[in-house]
């Protein structure tokens, strides 16, 4: 029985090479902290105050109401006046503002016939009684600050004329299970979760094998009795603790800070983390078997990375994604994984139900390790 | 097991279309030192690689204490000790750890392996510097360092490769007295060099060029088998008289030592001193003799570089 002596023998050289190496050390402690504040704080899906220009052709008090009716929905904030269209469009394309509300001379008009004030006129087809009050002239670059603003075109105007709504009866009914208040942070810190453990752990081990390579211990190391997959084992075992240092780094402070809450079993988010940690290191193992140095292990890492960030699930829904996109998501275990913990942070789903996700991972850790033992031979050839 | 620890005939390694060694026959006694002596790159550290099984051969048998390379290089691990031409410990681990790592990778915990640590400790002067960091420790220590580990599981056979190029004479000699402490012991012992010196006091030895063996044999025999007479001649204008004897083709090579000239010539001429006195340059006040041939002596005339 000496096998797990040897693979004590290669954990435990790790971890004493790790505890000098006080750089590391600090990064492990501090990407979870930075960017769990970075992304919790200035990720907001919630567009609010995007600055905008008005070019106010009526010059009516009702128009100045209309300009305080939209301000008092936060999602605009009027920053600057312009005299005519061409110079508001100029603004636009200098970034000065996001987008420009022109109000016409006939203002008043438009609006006493508008539908929406109620005014109990039928609706109607007539050109002259369906148009609408004003223009909105938007920066469409950007979806996300274009569907805001978007998001206004048919809000209520009645306060305008000091009546009542004329409330409509919704089409549907809408009830929010889980994150009824609607905030960003809710779902991006579990997702975070994976971002950063898909990156440090994919970079530890990536560079593992390189950096024996490359400093020359592998020639000592591949005459001695130390079989690959002991060496392998013993390479990733250090980062599992690494791993469940940071997940609870950035979930306990994403509960405190954040309010995200943990609704599911302890035992459920230890399971899906230890899988996903374990299919990440392999997967960087394997890297670390194909790459000849560091720099090349490092790229590699950030290849797998930048789909692990767009294509998981983290910043856009996966069901938005097309067909050929959600092929290659599934073949990441980040996307796996956001799946997993959203659903045991969020909505106490027990893994066990998830069976896909959760038999996905465990192949991929399996497959991970047999190639990464294969692909590594015991001599320089 | 017979009583060759190494085996090899016709072994052949190629790096694309360079021949790193070409048709090396080989065989090292049980219980010896044998040496591999040759300038850089001429294909020791490929040759020792070969034996340990971390590279392939292109062609041609090896058998390393009985078992078949590269077939069986798995079972051999736990046989040998490698101390490798480049540092290849951890230089952000202390002495101890170093030697903790490679005594757990070989099965050594616990009590033996505390005892087995501190006795190496001992016996290369490292008890100072345990708890040093590899890195920071002298060329002569690393070395001593490098040894303690090859040697840790107490390997039948050792390959040592390149382990003195950093280190003094004083430390070289100490060295090689652990060194045959270690053979006395009956370890069997690979080691290659470029120093004449550390040759000679190997039991045999192979001169190594281009990755072709040379010649081989204790050094007494090569020095005595050796294909020229040695001359040396005492002279004051030195530099012209190795320029003017290198003309000739029965010169095999002129070097200076200091005021004498050491002149090799080949065995066809069959009176050295004879022949020199009738050469023009030569004049009566030079004081030639007949002196007995020295490894280095050997190894110029065994390898191109003659005409030096
Ligand atoms: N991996 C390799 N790929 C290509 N060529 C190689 C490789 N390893 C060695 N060589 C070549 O094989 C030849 C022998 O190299 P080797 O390292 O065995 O020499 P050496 O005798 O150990 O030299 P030194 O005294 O400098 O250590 C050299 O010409 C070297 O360039
Ligand atoms: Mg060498």
């Amino acid at each position: 029985m000496k096998a797990p002596l040897r693979i004590y023998a290669i954990l435990s050289k790790e971890f004493t090479q790790l505890k000098r190496d006080r750089m590391t050390f600090g990064m492990i402690v501090m990407i979870p902290l930075i960017q769990l504040m970075l992304f919790g704080y200035a990720i907001n899906t919630n567009v609010r105050h995007i600055p905008v220009g008005v070019v106010d052709q009526s010059e009516t008090a009702l128009s100045r109401v209309l300009l305080q009716t939209i301000s008092a929905t936060q999602v605009i904030r009027f920053t600057e006046h312009y005299n005519n269209v061409q110079q508001a469009e100029k603004a636009i394309a200098r970034a000065e503002v996001r987008a420009v509300l022109v109000i016409p001379k006939d203002v008043s008009q438009r609006l006493v016939r508008h539908q929406t004030v109620g005014l109990g006129s039928p609706p109607s087809s007539d050109e002259e009684t369906s148009r609408p009050i004003a223009q909105w002239v938007v920066d469409g670059s950007d979806t996300m600050i274009a569907a805001a603003i978007k998001s206004l075109r048919s809000m209520p105007l009645s306060e305008l004329q000091n009546r009542p709504a004329n409330r409509q009866t919704p089409t549907f009914e809408v009830t929010l299970l889980y994150n009824p208040e609607q905030r960003s942070a809710v779902n991006i810190v579990p997702g975070l979760v994976a971002i950063i453990l898909t990156m440090t752990m994919i970079m530890f081990t990536s560079a593992a094998i390189v950096r024996e390579r490359e400093q020359g211990n592998l020639e000592m190391l591949i005459t001695t009795p130390v079989r690959s997959i002991e060496l392998m084992l013993g390479k990733i075992i250090p980062y599992l603790f690494i791993g469940a240092l940071q997940v609870t780094i950035i979930l306990g402070l994403g509960n405190v800070i954040f309010n995200v809450p943990i609704i599911g079993g302890l035992w459920q988010l230890i399971a899906a983390t230890l899988l996903f940690i374990f299919a990440s290191l392999t997967l960087g193992l394997v890297i670390s078997t194909i790459a000849t140095n560091q720099l090349q292990s490092m790229q590699m890492t950030i290849f797998v990375l930048l789909p692990s960030i767009l294509l998981s699930g983290f910043v856009f829904p996966y069901e938005g994604m097309p067909e050929v996109a959600q092929y290659i998501a599934e073949t990441l275990p980040a996307t796996h994984f956001v799946r997993l913990i959203r659903g045991v942070v969020l909505r106490d789903v027990e893994i066990i139900d998830m069976t896909f996700d959760v038999s996905w991972l465990a192949l991929f850790t399996l497959a991970g390790l047999v190639i990464a033992s294969l692909r590594f031979k015991k001599n320089l050839d | 097991m017979s009583q060759f620890v190494i085996k090899a005939s016709n072994l052949n390694r190629n790096f694309g279309d360079l021949k790193a060694i070409q048709a090396l026959d080989l065989e090292v006694e049980k219980g010896r030192i044998y040496g591999f002596l040759g300038p850089n790159g001429c294909g020791k550290t490929t040759a020792i690689r070969l034996l340990t099984g971390l590279l392939k051969p292109s062609s041609g048998e090896v058998q390393v204490l009985g078992f078949k390379l590269p077939q069986d290089a798995e079972k051999l691990r736990l046989h040998i000790g490698y101390m490798t031409q480049k540092f290849s410990l951890y230089d952000n681990l202390t002495v101890i750890e170093n030697l903790q790592f490679v005594a757990r990778i070989y099965g050594l915990s616990g009590r033996l392996q505390r005892k087995r640590i501190d006795e190496l400790l001992d016996i290369y002067g490292l008890g100072q510097q345990k708890n040093q960091m590899a890195e920071s420790m002298s060329g002569g220590q690393k070395q001593r360092l490098a040894l303690a580990a090859a040697t840790l599981h107490k390997p039948e056979l050792l390959f040592l490769d390149e382990p003195t190029s950093a280190v003094d004479p004083e430390n070289r000699r100490e060295f090689w007295e652990q060194l045959f402490d270690l053979s006395d012991q009956g370890t069997s012992i690979l080691v290659s060099t470029h120093y004449m010196d550390e040759a000679e006091r190997c039991h045999k030895l192979a001169i190594l060029e281009e990755g072709i063996k040379r010649a081989d044999g204790s050094p007494e025999e090569l020095m005595q088998q050796m294909d020229a007479h040695v001359v040396e001649i005492a002279s004051s204008n030195l530099r012209q008289l190795k320029q003017e004897l290198l003309t000739l083709s029965d010169v095999i090579s002129a070097a200076q030592l200091g005021s004498r000239l050491r002149v090799l010539i080949k065995k066809s001429i069959s009176d050295p001193l004879a022949f020199l006195s009738q050469q023009r340059i030569i004049s009566s006040t030079n004081h030639l003799s007949q002196v007995r041939p020295s490894l280095e002596d050997v190894f110029v005339t065994c390898t191109g570089e003659s005409k030096l």
